[in-house]
């Protein structure tokens, strides 16, 4: 036996292994592949021309600054809405918690579609807003609105767990020392949640960058103004614009292949913490 | 996930304050909530049967409704099966084997979470599409995959990549191997050895990969939309249909479509929340 793996009496190494990598090879890699040499081949001249075409450069103020947006307000809501699931009791709880998934699970054509038809001039909750002065639908708003609904579960899911695992014992202690409640969320829930916050905050704001299907319906999608950097990738494609398709899409993986690199540091940061308080 | 581990507050006197804070938090919780979550979700049913019963129900006579929804059906047929059969083995090769490189194979499966749906989309135009790389060599033999259920299937392929494995690894690396083990020396077969060992032991977190799977496949919109070509009653799936009768103001029917995919997504939560109380019960 080979260097390579350790021995075992299991069966199906060779089997599984193989299986495994020639599936992710055919699927994921060589696809991928092709992305970064096609998007990759114009010369420094083209690119420049692509990336930074001001439609392209518009559309990315709008991608990240939406999802930004988007992952801050989930941090805050999120984490409230963990909070209470966590640590009350109330009536509904459980359907409430059940439905935290909804946006898992509902395509993201439906929730488009859905948030536009809420939040339309005519709709609901646009009627209401425009009484305001406030547009939703089809202005950047409408962006945020989208993300938001995508990047929930995320920041709760992640927060849920870590809220669970705080040390009753220190709150009580430090209660009964005389803090206040906002020095014991200050002191002793905040700096022991942080890293879940800010893991499930970047996982919310890379699905926000390239979320496609809930945004395009309520955007209205008109160039410069409310154009998403993935709907940009679909238009040169309906174009045939192969090359400038690629390049933006390459443009796009190497901004997620960042964020994923963010969410592992932010993880191992959050481990080393977990280490050195002693748990 | 935390579903089981919640802690409730246990019943003690709780100074006024602290209750007002409490009730104010949840108030804040339920109806962020109920705007971002429960609003559309109504929102489609109220929209699906605006013109009553009747129209709902007939809006699913329309052929084109009928073929997406059997090339929906169709393309999750395919797509689950093979994505759970690599997630189980991407699983036993990585819990019950060491071996070089493993942390890199588990950040290369769960990559095509990280990537836009309409990259996962772009990345098989640019292979098999009429000026991709493959293109011309397919067009001579007659063969399309883009704008046709090939590529339909291997975009969802690829959306749906990480779901059953990412389920089963962790679950399979916490349950070690000493009972598979003990198999194979008192002379089980491997097939044996999976299917009465390991298979009982993962057989929750296995159905929840498969329900998110199936999910993400029959639901996936940008990846299917960009290589599907959008041609009525032949490459749109559910959710592309949808786009198509919401872009031509047929409401109801797009909402009755909408309305299918949403009991989908319900139907998804509550097995999820069923295999959660489950898997609860067996750690309890």
């Amino acid at each position: 036996m080979s260097r390579f793996r350790q021995p075992s009496i299991l069966p199906g190494f060779g089997l599984t292994l193989g299986f495994t990598t020639f599936f992710l090879s055919a699927i994921v890699l060589i696809p991928l592949a092709a992305l970064i040499i096609k998007g990759s081949s114009p010369s420094l001249a083209e690119l420049k021309e692509i990336l930074l075409d001001p439609r392209a450069i518009a559309s990315y103020r709008l991608s990240f600054g939406a999802a930004l947006l988007a992952a801050v307000v989930n941090a805050i809501f999120g984490f409230i809405v963990a909070w209470t699931l966590v640590r009350y009791e109330f009536p509904g709880r459980r359907l409430v918690d059940a439905l935290i998934d909804l946006p898992f699970a509902l395509p993201t054509a439906v929730s488009g579609i859905a948030l536009t038809a809420v939040f339309a001039p005519n709709g609901w909750l646009g009627l209401k807003l425009a009484s305001f002065g406030v547009q939703v639908a089809y202005t950047w708003i409408g962006v945020v609105v989208a993300l938001i609904l995508i990047g929930l579960p995320f920041v709760v899911r992640s927060v849920q767990p870590a809220l669970v695992e705080v040390q009753r014992d220190l709150e009580d202690a430090a209660e009964t020392l005389g803090a206040s409640p906002w020095q014991i969320f200050r002191r002793i829930i905040l700096p022991a949640v942080l890293p879940a916050v800010l893991t499930g905050f970047t996982l919310a704001f890379a699905r926000g960058i390239g979320e496609y299907g809930s945004v395009v319906f309520i955007s209205g999608n008109l160039p410069m103004k409310t154009e998403i950097t993935p709907l940009l990738i679909v238009i040169k494609l309906e174009q045939f614009e192969y090359q400038a398709a690629a390049a933006l899409g390459l443009a796009m993986l190497v901004m997620s292949f960042i964020m994923l690199f963010a969410i592992n540091l932010v993880q191992a940061w959050g481990r080393r913490r977990h280490v050195a308080a002693g748990r | 996930m935390a579903g089981a581990a919640h802690i409730v507050e246990e019943r003690r006197r709780v100074p006024k304050r602290v209750r007002a804070a409490r009730i104010a938090l949840i108030l804040v919780a339920v109806g962020f909530l109920g705007l971002l979550l429960i609003a559309p979700l109504a929102m489609i049913l109220i929209q699906a049967l605006e013109k009553g019963f009747g129209v709902f129900v007939g809006s699913f006579a329309d052929p084109d409704t009928k073929a997406a929804i059997k090339l929906t059906l169709l393309t999750a047929a395919i797509v689950v099966p093979v994505n759970t059969v690599f997630g189980i083995c991407a699983a036993w090769a990585i819990a019950k084997f060491e071996f070089k490189g493993k942390s890199l194979l588990i950040t290369l499966i769960d990559l095509p979470f990280a990537i836009s749906p309409v990259i996962a989309g772009l990345v098989f135009v640019l292979l098999f599409g009429a000026h991709g790389w493959f293109g011309a060599w397919l067009q001579e033999r007659d063969i399309s995959i883009i704008f046709a259920l090939p590529g339909i299937i291997i975009a969802t392929l690829l959306v749906t990549f990480p779901y059953v494995a990412r389920e089963l690894i962790p679950l399979m690396q916490q349950q070690g191997s000493d009972e598979e083990e003990a198999a194979i020396t008192l002379g089980a077969g491997a097939w044996t050895t999976f299917l009465r060992v390991t298979l009982p032991k993962i057989r929750w977190a296995l159905l929840y990969g498969i329900i998110l799977c199936n999910a993400r496949a029959m639901g996936e919109f940008g990846a299917v939309s960009v290589v599907s070509g959008h041609i009525r009653g032949l490459t749109t799936t559910m959710p592309l249909h949808v786009e198509i009768l919401y872009n031509e103001y047929d409401f109801v029917g797009a909402f009755a479509v909408a309305s299918l995919l949403a009991l989908l997504a319900i139907l998804t939560l509550v097995i999820k929340t069923f295999v959660e109380w489950q898997s609860a019960r067996r750690t309890a």
